[in-house]
């Protein structure tokens, strides 16, 4: 099925080849450049004091005795932030409330002025010698807090009387905002035959990218220029938003280089303090400022993921069709709006909650509430991890309900194949998916009409087994921009690609997406050596850096085959296109009458020929060149701005073994079939999979972020109390993919693959869970299902059975 | 200040030290060998893990005074003068066991070490011998791959993983 025969790449370096990765040389022996890797001449070290109150106001903040202490250079506070008139952090995305009415957006200034609103806040900078003075001077800034009462979740911050976050978000409500047809949605339930509900929370979880973040800002005073070395997934996305919005620098004096980045998964997405304190100090002090997140730190100023809390409904008629869903969901933002949170829970959750199914009207409210906690913004997956989890955990317990078997119901409420393009009743159109084709492979690789022996097997032992599964699509390549505009994008949704031949035939090719373990390096040379028939060899990805790609929006969503892909994909045609005039006009002979293939310009029906790298030198010494017709050279650009979103699908299933007398949920099994469409790499598309598998798991079994009610401390702050996943948490994983539905609307037929692991994971694992508890009762659990919670659960289902 | 002598990567070094100056801030700050990492600030990620006189330590753990006299082996130690990888690093190229690389480097020390002793591994083995190792990318199941494979091939080519 992977890498199937009538696939296999037409050369070992192309399109399908599982080509070992570029990148993993310098990674493996040490030589990687990520942020903190680079020192600067002459560089100074910045540590941030953080507020350790949820929400108090500041009466003085007293600096002497800092400034005094060795090493230190400088300490500055919001009102030297205030005084150059440097603007707060701004949001990339407006979301109107149902009344028409603009979401609150309340100022997020990179150093408080006079309150803090979560535990992490900035206070002030300390700048020094070394990393050691800076935090040691630190301890000795005196901050005068009057502490105040704080709220951590969505519904407590709704209360009345609750701990307002900011004076102008009235009952901290961000925005009320909704999508699909309510009367419809009230009509289909008004007629149904049976109702499932559901409530559930998807808890709140921290990115956690290895690589804690970092940024470095340098001012030349020579030339008037700024440069921002930052560990981030979209450095022009940063370089508009930092340069234009807060620190009012023209983008041709500022350059934002993001190197080798350690994993991002969103978090690297937005736009930190950090970054413009860094490099608006780097001017008043005249020397460049490094600042390294500790992990600690991460945790309380890397912006969160998940945090909603949903009420559900789904009607179905007799036969087990769905009808209608019925959606309620707070949405906590934390205490700002982190550069694109209001999206999240709007325009990547509620347009995919009609998942792969056919129902016909789909009603959902958003709420989007401030409290006193971190951002929380996108997160691997963003928006449509939740939308799965509540439409798969819903169809779960709808087909428990009606005792029809959940791979039937799954069946029978399908969007078949010959439905596409499928308009949903929740704003998107489907271009192509064969659901029920992976399903089915899902079934046959997990053995699915075995698993009644496996399970009375595992009773036999004293333990408890159950089987879950998870038939999710997502929206990626968020597009066109115009379209997303009109919702409320304050940004372009296109890629830039740039294809520079050289004159001796090697090429270099430019992109704006970012690679951050994605393997640009490899995948995106595989495009290049397919198309133009040259050695992977000769051909070099750049990214990263301002200076030297045009604009671009970076790597977030799945996007950067679909869409950056795509737009070198359309940089390669135009070279192709300027070369077969030029090797016409060398072969004298018409440009209708060649033919470009395996590298190769040939007059059709002739033995005459020449290679793209003759053709390259030509442009480059145009002697034997059409100078009248064309210019010299051979460097194209191209910007792709998508038609449509893509849709990766695809089934996963889980099989749970739960051992009754201490809770502990060990995943006996997983597989998952994907459609991406096209497939780059196999060995890369993998990868992605599995880690984004682990993410999903994570958050099911392990993962939470806890915020102490009262005080609004986070009680998650380290790798002491937040439960990453290890290695012997997971096991080995079954993945395949089909090819049999590219994508419709975009050259290379790809969809992205980057997020389905994570998208369909947690909803996987937690009906596996479901379905081995479901004998005693238990309907429903929240994530994570940690042993303490698996175990309770169970005792609490038990009492009845024990009083009898 | 306190000066401290040790071997890194076969060569000699001496520098002067502050008594709270940590293995991984010598190695990182005042030997430039940034391809150790650090990924938290409680012993728990990996990413620092090195080998002290032939054992795997996270350098995070460990002051630099406390290295005096010792042999230290980095990421940048492992491969051969002339380039050329040593198996275990090999073995995770060949099975795309890593991915944005942060966590590479101590991944593969421990890696190298849990190889080195055990006669034998299996995937239980290697899976709990990695605990101390966090990555966020691969989902684990290439770097098991990889790790057996890379055991497996550090017994079969002994001069090779003897470079180290």
């Amino acid at each position: 099925m992977s890498n199937s025969p009538a696939n296999a790449p037409v050369n070992a370096t192309g399109i399908g080849a599982s080509v070992k990765r570029r990148e993993d040389f310098r990674f493996l022996t040490g030589q990687g450049t990520y942020t903190d890797d680079i020192n600067r001449p002459n560089q100074t070290h910045a540590y941030i004091l953080r507020s350790p109150y949820a929400h108090a106001r500041i009466n003085g903040i007293d600096t002497a005795a800092a400034l005094e202490a060795p090493g230190v250079v400088a300490v500055f506070t919001g009102k030297d932030i205030a005084a150059d008139k440097v603007n707060g952090l701004p949001c990339g995305w407006l979301i109107h409330s149902k009344d028409g009415s603009p979401m609150v957006e309340p100022p997020h200034p990179p150093l408080v002025l006079d309150k803090v609103v979560h535990v992490g806040d900035q206070v002030a900078v300390i700048i020094a010698e070394t990393c050691e003075q800076a935090k040691d001077a630190a301890e000795l800034v005196m901050v005068d807090y009057d502490e105040l009462p704080a709220v951590t979740t969505s519904p407590e911050a709704l209360k009345d009387g609750a701990p307002l976050v900011h004076d102008q978000a009235t009952g901290n409500l961000c925005y009320d905002w909704h999508l699909g047809d309510k009367a419809a949605t009230d009509a289909a339930f008004a007629k149904a035959a049976h109702v499932t509900k559901l409530d559930l929370i998807n808890n709140r979880l921290v990115p956690n990218a290895m690589e804690p973040r970092a940024a470095i800002g340098e001012f030349d005073r020579a030339t008037g220029d700024y440069t921002l070395w930052t560990t981030s997934q979209n450095p022009h996305v940063i370089r508009l938003l930092m340069g234009a919005f807060v620190l009012g620098i023209p983008e041709h004096k500022l350059r934002v280089i993001a190197p080798d980045v350690g994993g991002g998964f969103g978090s690297k997405i937005y736009h930190y303090a950090e970054e413009a304190i860094v490099t608006w100090a780097s001017r008043k002090i005249g020397r460049p400022i490094k600042w390294v997140a500790e992990r600690s730190e991460s945790f309380v100023s890397d912006a969160h993921g998940r945090d909603h809390v949903t009420h559900a409904e789904l009607a179905l008629d007799a036969d087990g069709k769905f009808l209608g869903l019925r959606v309620q969901t707070l949405a906590n933002m934390g205490a700002y709006l982190s550069t694109f949170a209001p999206s999240i829970p709007t325009y990547l959750y509620a347009t995919l909650l009609a998942g792969q199914y056919t129902t016909p009207a789909i009603y959902a409210e958003v709420k989007a509430v401030f409290t006193h906690t971190v951002p929380v913004d996108a997160y691997r997956g963003a928006g449509r991890p939740e939308a799965c989890y509540l439409i798969e955990r819903i169809v779960e317990n709808a087909a428990r309900e009606l005792g029809i078997d959940k791979t039937e119901l799954r069946r029978r409420n399908f969007i078949p194949p010959s439905a596409m393009p499928y308009d949903t009743p929740v704003a998107l159109q489907y271009d192509c998916g064969m659901f029920e084709k992976c399903l089915d492979q899902a079934l046959n690789l997990i053995d699915y009409k075995g698993f009644p022996a496996r399970k009375a097997e595992a009773k036999a032992r004293g333990k408890l087994r159950g089987i879950g599964l998870a038939s999710y699509i997502e929206a990626c390549g968020i597009a066109p921009s115009n379209v997303a505009g009109a919702l409320g994008a304050r940004a372009g949704l296109y890629e830039s690609g740039e294809v520079r031949f050289h004159p001796t035939g090697s090429v270099t090719v430019f992109t704006g997406s970012h690679s951050h373990g994605q393997s640009h390096e490899t995948t995106f040379a595989q495009l290049v050596s397919d198309r133009f028939g040259i050695p992977i060899e000769n051909v070099e990805i750049v990214h990263g850096d301002t200076s030297k790609v045009p604009f671009g929006m970076g790597t977030y969503g799945s996007r950067s085959l679909a869409v950056g892909g795509s737009a070198i994909s359309k940089a390669m045609d135009k070279v192709v296109n300027k070369a077969k005039k030029i090797a016409a006009h060398m072969l004298e002979a018409a440009e209708t009458d060649i033919v470009f293939e395996q590298g190769k310009f040939t007059v059709a029906g002739t033995d005459r020929s020449l290679t793209i790298g003759d053709v390259a030198l030509s442009a480059y010494v145009p002697h034997n060149f059409p100078l009248d017709e064309l210019e010299p050279g051979l460097d194209e650009q191209a910007f792709y701005d998508p038609k449509n979103f893509t849709y990766p699908n695809g089934t996963q299933i889980a099989e749970v073994e739960i051992d009754p007398e201490t809770g502990v949920v060990r995943i006996e099994k997983f597989v998952a079939v994907d459609d991406f469409g096209r497939v780059i790499n196999p060995m890369v598309v993998e990868g992605q999979v599995h880690g984004g598998i682990v993410q999903g798991i994570g958050q099911a079994l392990m993962e939470n972020c806890v915020y102490d009610p009262q005080t609004g401390q986070l009680l998650t702050g380290s790798y002491m109390d937040y439960c990453m996943p290890r290695a012997d948490d997971v096991p080995s994983f079954i993945v395949q993919y089909h090819e049999e539905a590219p994508c419709t609307h975009n050259p290379l037929g790809v969809k992205g693959c980057g997020e389905a692991g994570a998208i369909g994971g947690s909803a996987t694992v937690m009906n596996a869970v479901v379905d081995a508890l479901a004998d005693l009762g238990i309907k429903h659990l929240d994530m994570p299902a940690t042993p303490l919670r698996v175990w309770r659960a169970i005792q609490d289902a038990s009492v009845p059975l024990a009083a009898e | 200040m306190t000066s401290v002598s040790l071997k890194v990567n076969g060569k000699s070094v001496t520098r002067e030290v502050e008594g709270r100056t940590l293995l991984v801030q010598l190695l990182r700050d005042h030997l430039g060998l940034t391809g150790t990492h650090v990924g938290c600030d409680t012993s728990q990620c990996g990413a620092c893990v090195v080998h002290v006189d032939g054992e795997s330590i996270k350098s995070c753990t460990m002051l630099a005074v406390q290295a005096n006299g010792l042999e230290v082996t980095t990421i940048e130690g492992l491969a051969a003068a002339d380039g050329t990888l040593h198996p275990m690093q090999a073995a995770f190229r060949e099975h795309h066991g890593l991915q944005c690389g942060y966590c590479t480097p101590g991944m593969v020390m421990s890696a190298v070490d849990l190889a080195k002793s055990h006669e034998h591994l299996d995937e239980k083995t290697v899976r709990e011998g990695l605990e101390g190792n966090i990555c966020r990318c691969t989902g684990y199941h290439n770097i098991v791959k990889a790790v057996l494979a890379g055991a497996e091939a550090m017994r079969s080519q002994p001069a090779q993983a003897a470079a180290e």
